[in-house]
């Protein structure tokens, strides 16, 4: 049993809703990558999202990309992305880890020698936002290793391809927003809670949900009807601009901490 | 080689051979097959081509001539140089071939609001001509760079009524502009068509953008039996996302007596680093929707491009060039910035003709043809369009003051 499903599978053992920060490999400082991805389980991640930089980050929001940014202005690159998991994964055997980025790094890093390194680092998953099912024959290679393919389902998804979507999943699907920057306004929370009940009924693989989620409010509301929820752009921007290890944990424990327990009291 | 038929591209994934298909998010793979399924039908309806065919012959005044630049040729001393007149266009460059192609699409499928992203501003022009001719409310992003390059053109898109969004992420440059257009697609597909300027990006606009502009290579290909009763030698055109180039190549693909060149921005030249050349100096990769050829480093991060002429600064190129690449149909050069201008006067001076800087590679590629071709070889050159907006940018490097 993989790491990610091991996880989901202790999750609704104890009834509970999973956290899944999203950072940006390198941002706020590549020194204390590492540090903060312990921070972030220290302070209730269930899951890790690392954001592999890239230079032209079309899914994401300004937050996002000037973190991106931020990192590729250090040197940041996906060699060094895996190299922290690694080192991670010297003192934590148990969190998930899934890298979440765009094609083209992993293309020119080569398929097949990725896919050796990530698993030897410790990597579980890749969620490649510009690849769809459609294209996604060319992580063959990735899956072959033993890497978990993370899909987006999303708002537009139509019915039909919803169902191969959930009969392709593997780890978790992760249910989007439109790109987090206004879609969350266009639907209410009834009509989220609505389609993931539909995605949860059709998808052997659990449910994360991602929709503009800022603060322990809008996860709660979220908690009571999804199996996990993905908190990206206000932690990048909470965790911008600190200096120092201690100035990124605390704010990491600060941001993350009230969601926790509003996620655990639901 | 073997036998390709070249009009059998893209099959139906938007693939050409290796390159190409739909690297995109979920979010916009819903709206993707919406389009695609819009326009394979319109491209086979009569009544929408029949359309398409009286706007360009009454609003944008088709057939554009061939020219046959006697005395740049007789200057030069080789092959005749014909140019394709692209820039007599109305807005004065072929983008509004593929910009009147998807306002009627947008029109049909219902959609009332119409984004475009702009480099040189030529496809903002046209986007925003086309938004008024049809009545469709008109967003266009730009990088803050090009509009500081390109103001004239910034000003006439919102005389034309279109709102200009600048954009400050990355280089500020065409790509920047891309990633912004294609994030408000994503949150206004319902209502938003998104009008892409180039042969690039996911399927099926680089199938969509290239069959609207085809018309030039059609009616060139006519033209040059009509006028010197064979098919040209040689066919070149500047190539930066390649819309122009693949207008006039793909009609000549399966002409395999007809040699294709297209001109690339080397900027201050390829080993400096310092320039645009995707075919000719970078490398296959996934951008902004497709896989083709990209300039990018060892970590997978594109990398700033420089040209002189912001219509060809862009770190991509669409795939049917790479196939064509790859498959070695067509031959991809390096043009120089001095090389462009130094052609731009030339022409200037020997036939009247103020060239975009864009175009300014394409003839200077046709001039270093002219010299290898004996002088009965016709070489045709797409003059893709009209160098008024690039009058103060010329001016600035050449130190005066207008």
């Amino acid at each position: 049993m993989s790491r990610i499903d091991r996880r989901f599978a202790q999750l609704k053992a104890a009834s509970r809703t999973g956290l899944i920060p999203f950072v940006t490999a390198g941002d706020p400082s590549p020194q204390h990558a590492v540090a903060l991805m312990h921070a972030l389980v220290g302070a209730g991640a269930d899951v890790i999202e690392l954001g592999v930089p890239f230079s032209d980050p079309m899914a994401d929001g300004p937050v996002i990309q000037h973190a991106s940014e931020r990192a590729i202005a250090r040197g940041v690159g996906l060699n060094d992305v895996l190299r922290w998991v690694a080192e991670f994964r010297q003192r934590d055997d148990e969190t998930p880890v899934v890298l979440m980025g765009y094609l083209n790094p992993i293309e020119i890093h080569g398929y097949g020698r990725f896919a050796q390194q990530a698993v030897q680092a410790g990597v579980d998953g890749v969620l490649v936002v510009d690849c769809p099912l459609e294209e996604s024959a060319v992580l063959q290679p990735l899956r072959e290793a033993g890497l978990q393919q993370i899909l987006l389902a999303a708002p537009t998804t139509a019915p039909a391809r919803m169902v191969q979507l959930c009969g392709s999943a593997q780890g978790f699907l992760y249910y989007v927003s439109f790109a987090g920057i206004t879609g969350a306004a266009r639907l209410s929370t009834s009509d989220i809670a609505a389609r993931v009940a539909d995605i949860r009924a059709k998808s052997k693989a659990p449910v994360a949900v991602g929709f503009g989620v800022r603060d322990a409010q809008s996860a709660k509301a979220i908690a009571g009807f999804a199996d996990a929820v993905v908190i990206g752009t206000a932690l990048v921007e909470r965790l911008a601009g600190a200096v120092g290890v201690d100035d990124i944990a605390a704010r990491a424990k600060a941001f993350l901490a009230p969601i926790r327990a509003a996620l655990d009291a639901h | 080689m073997s036998k390709i038929d070249f009009s059998a591209y893209p099959d139906e994934h938007g693939r050409f051979g290796n390159y190409g298909g739909s690297f995109v998010a979920e979010t916009l793979m819903a709206p993707l097959a919406e389009l695609t399924e819009a326009y394979l039908r319109l491209r086979q309806d009569p009544d929408f081509l029949a359309e398409l065919d009286r706007d360009l012959k009454y609003y944008v005044g088709r057939p554009s001539p061939v020219y046959y630049a006697e005395r740049l040729s007789q200057h030069v001393g080789g092959a005749r140089i014909l140019l394709k007149r692209e820039d007599l266009n109305h807005t004065g460059a072929h983008k509004i071939n593929n910009t009147i192609g998807q306002a009627l699409v947008a029109r049909r499928m219902g959609k009332p609001r119409m984004i475009a992203e702009t480099g040189a501003g030529q496809h903002g022009v046209a986007s925003a001509t086309v938004a008024a001719r049809f009545g469709l409310k008109c967003v266009v992003y730009m990088g803050a760079v090009d509009i500081e390059r390109q103001k004239i053109n910034v000003y006439r898109m919102k005389l034309l009524g279109a709102e200009v969004v600048p954009v400050t992420s990355g280089s500020k440059t065409l790509k920047d502009a891309l990633n912004e257009a294609m994030r408000d697609w994503v949150t206004n597909v319902a209502d938003t068509f998104y009008i892409i300027g180039t042969v690039a990006g996911p399927h099926p606009y680089p199938l969509m953008v290239r069959d609207f502009n085809a018309i030039v290579g059609r009616e060139a290909r006519v033209q040059v039996q009509e006028q010197f009763g064979r098919l040209p030698d040689v066919i070149t055109a500047c190539v930066g996302g390649g819309s122009n180039a693949i207008g006039l190549f793909h009609t000549f693909l399966n002409d395999e007596q007809v040699r294709i060149v297209g001109a690339e921005a080397a900027g201050e030249g390829i080993a400096t680093g310092h320039h645009a050349a995707s075919l000719a100096a970078g490398r296959p990769g996934v951008l902004h929707g497709n896989r083709t050829y990209v300039l990018c480093d060892d970590n997978g991060q594109i990398t700033e491009t420089h040209s002189v002429s912001a219509g060809l600064d862009y770190p991509g190129v669409g795939p049917e060039h790479a196939f064509l690449k790859d498959a070695g149909r067509a031959e991809y050069v390096g043009i120089t910035d001095d090389e462009a201008l130094e052609a731009f006067h030339l022409l200037a001076r020997t036939e009247g003709i103020l060239a975009a800087l864009e175009s300014s590679h394409a003839v200077a590629q046709a001039i270093k043809l002219a010299r290898e071709y004996p002088k009965d070889a016709l070489v045709l050159c797409n003059l893709s369009g009209r160098g008024d907006k690039d009058v103060h940018t010329i001016a600035a490097r050449e130190g005066v003051q207008v």
